[in-house]
């Protein structure tokens, strides 16, 4: 779809094209206040907090409401963001890369091996991307709370684990992962069923680009459904992996509902969820909440600086256009 | 040719384990959920006794419930006409080989790699109106130092809905006709909802731009040019060539920015929650909040089912007419 095209001649007259300059300018401002108005009350003092200054640039610059948004203040009663932040981190990654990978087998089988049925099971899967959540929250619900009653036993035994005191956190830690309701690997589970759809259409879209002829010949050759996966397809597939991980990682990262749902313990909260609570308390100065968000939207917001190019052909490829 | 037949079980078996996954987490819950709907479970206790269609036909006659219908509206309607205005203007002024294009492409769009939940923390601190005593906050503080103080509103505060009086001319016109059930707040403009457009389109104009700039791209220089040699004027040529080819562009940005309107929660729930009298409520918020806080899970899913329904029409079109493109290509 993005072609690239010999610089058009500017058919437009001077006052004209400063016109577009300044409608883009204000535009841009538009969409940088909330940053700005981010990092000015981020990183303000609480003695400079004042609303009456709120829009001015800090005088002394203090790191203080990210300290305190970070861990959090025993004092005055809430819950720092940090052990949701590393929460997000042990979500987000593994449920990445899992759904990376089996978009990626489910996008060659239906690029590649189509079979009778799968013009039918490819959009049957796609509707899925699309559903309101909302309407399959209640049994999810019931079925993780079941998942949870049959893997009671694992996670009694790793807890029960006898280790050294020094690492005593460790199998808590492990139990959490184990998926079920109100677990981080609950919330994988679910993350990378809902993940299907899209990584199965990015990587469908991604292969079908690929010619045939390449799997043809390598079908003459001798190899096999799998062998042509790992020698032909697969290290064709950097970009399309690049694509789904930045897709998948973002919106896992920044899913809010399903972390509501799933996870009622603070201790194993996402950072969407936590963040939601902080903010909802009344207690929590703005300048606080204002670091608490810059933190919450950092990793997100890092990737797109960095890797801004694949996020663009991710947010297409969303749209259905490949 | 025996390799090619293993070859073929194996590639069923490869996508099994996600064709099951997808049948059970989303055919299959879909179809419990609109089961659910026909019970009357209403505790934590599932109570599978049938009752038909009850809780659907209470539903539409519920307060809370036919605000939120009103809510989904204002805020769809308005959603739209903003990120799809919004992002064409921007799509096209960027297109015209400005300087600074990738700075301009980059800041329009980075609010989509944002969760809705950040967006609704900022977005009510900006709009946050402020009080008698402190004075006003964020973006109405903005207006008076900018001497526009006039522009001053309680912004999503403020419980005021756009509607038609029923002691207006109009409202008395359309009683005489039978349609006085319009003169009706329930039929307005929730004002606070707009809060929640800004915000909303804040966040997804970009991505409209997007869609718009990768289609403007894809028109050839030659159809402008045949048309300006023919005489056309630079708006004859957006008005009568470029807005009729960017067609399909514009319905896939309807399609999906629509679904996410109407299932949209995360915002609500971290911008304004229920809002005053229920103006910013949604279906998907009523949704949760009945089913997971009130425990009322038959009410729960005969909404959830709504919304489904209201999506499905909207989808369903699009995922074949999609599928019908790529045979024909």
């Amino acid at each position: 779809m993005t072609a690239s095209r010999l610089p058009r001649p500017s058919r437009l007259f001077r006052p004209q094209r400063l016109l577009i300059y300044l409608i883009l300018i204000l535009a841009a401002a538009f969409f940088l206040l909330p940053v700005y108005v981010l990092l000015i009350t981020g990183l303000k003092s609480f003695q400079e907090v004042n609303l009456a200054t709120m829009w001015a640039w800090p005088r002394n610059l203090s790191l203080a409401s990210f300290a305190k948004a970070w861990n959090g203040s025993q004092a005055e009663g809430f819950r720092g963001l940090s052990g949701s932040f590393l929460n997000s981190i042990y979500l987000t990654v593994p449920a990445t890369l899992i759904s990376a990978m089996l978009g990626s087998i489910n996008g060659y089988v239906l690029a590649k091996w189509r079979f009778r049925g799968s013009d039918v099971l490819f959009p049957a899967m796609l509707f899925g991307m699309f559903i309101p959540y909302q309407s399959i929250l209640i049994p999810l619900v019931q079925v993780l709370q079941r998942i949870g009653q049959i893997t009671k036993p694992l996670s009694a035994t790793l807890l029960a684990l006898a280790v050294p005191p020094a690492l005593a956190w460790f199998p808590p830690w492990l139990a959490n992962f184990v998926p079920a309701y109100g677990t981080i690997g609950g919330l994988i589970l679910v993350h990378v069923v809902y993940g299907i759809p899209i990584t199965t259409l990015i990587f469908r879209n991604y292969y079908a680009a690929i010619p045939t002829e390449l799997v043809e010949a390598a079908k003459i050759d001798g190899a096999g459904l799998l062998g042509i996966y790992r020698w032909v397809l697969f290290p064709l597939s950097m970009p399309g992996f690049v694509v789904v991980i930045i897709w998948q990682f973002t919106s896992i990262w920044n899913d809010f509902l399903f972390g509501l749902i799933v996870t009622s313990r603070p201790a194993v909260q996402p950072i969407t969820v936590a963040l939601n609570n902080l903010a909802g308390s009344y207690i929590v100065q703005w300048n606080v909440q204002m670091a608490g968000a810059l933190l919450a939207a950092l990793p997100t917001l890092l990737i797109y600086i960095v890797l801004g190019r694949f996020f663009m052909r991710g947010l297409l490829a969303g749209s259905l256009k490949g | 040719m025996r390799r090619l037949n293993r070859d073929r079980i194996l590639s069923i078996a490869l996508i099994t384990p996600s064709a099951v996954a997808i049948l059970v987490f989303v055919y299959g819950f879909i179809g419990f959920t609109g089961f659910a709907s026909l019970t009357q479970w209403d505790t934590l206790f599932p109570d599978y006794t049938f009752v038909g269609l009850r809780n659907y036909a209470k539903l539409f006659t519920i307060d809370r419930f036919q605000l939120d219908l009103r809510n989904t509206v204002t805020f769809t309607a308005f959603f739209l006409l903003a990120c799809l205005s919004v992002g064409f203007g921007l799509a096209v002024l960027i297109d015209q080989r400005i300087k600074g294009e990738g700075l301009f492409r980059g800041i329009f769009l980075f609010p989509m790699a944002i969760s809705f939940v950040v967006t609704g923390v900022v977005w009510r601190w900006l709009l946050a109106p402020g009080t008698e005593q402190t004075g006003s906050y964020g973006v109405n503080l903005l207006f008076e130092q900018a001497g526009l103080g006039f522009l001053r509103n309680g912004w999503y505060t403020a419980p005021i809905i756009w509607h038609i009086s029923s002691e207006s001319t109009l409202g008395i016109l359309l009683q005489s006709i039978g349609l006085g059930f319009l003169a009706n707040s329930k039929f307005g403009i929730s004002w606070p909802m707009l809060s929640v457009v800004i915000a909303a389109t804040w966040q997804m104009s970009g991505y409209t731009m997007a869609m718009y700039l990768a289609g403007l791209r894809g028109i050839p220089d030659e159809l402008r040019e045949a048309a300006r040699v023919d005489g056309a004027s630079e708006f004859q040529i957006y008005r009568y060539i470029i807005v009729p080819l960017l067609t399909p562009i514009t319905l896939s940005a309807v399609i999906i920015l629509g679904h996410i309107s109407l299932k949209i929660f995360d915002l609500v729930v971290a911008m304004t929650g229920s809002g005053p009298g229920f103006s910013t409520d949604v279906p998907a918020f009523y949704m949760f909040d009945t089913t997971f806080r009130g425990n009322h899970f038959a009410e729960g899913a005969g909404i959830a089912m709504i919304i489904l329904l209201v999506v499905a029409v909207l989808i369903i079109p699009y995922l074949i007419y999609s599928a019908r493109m790529e045979v024909q290509q």
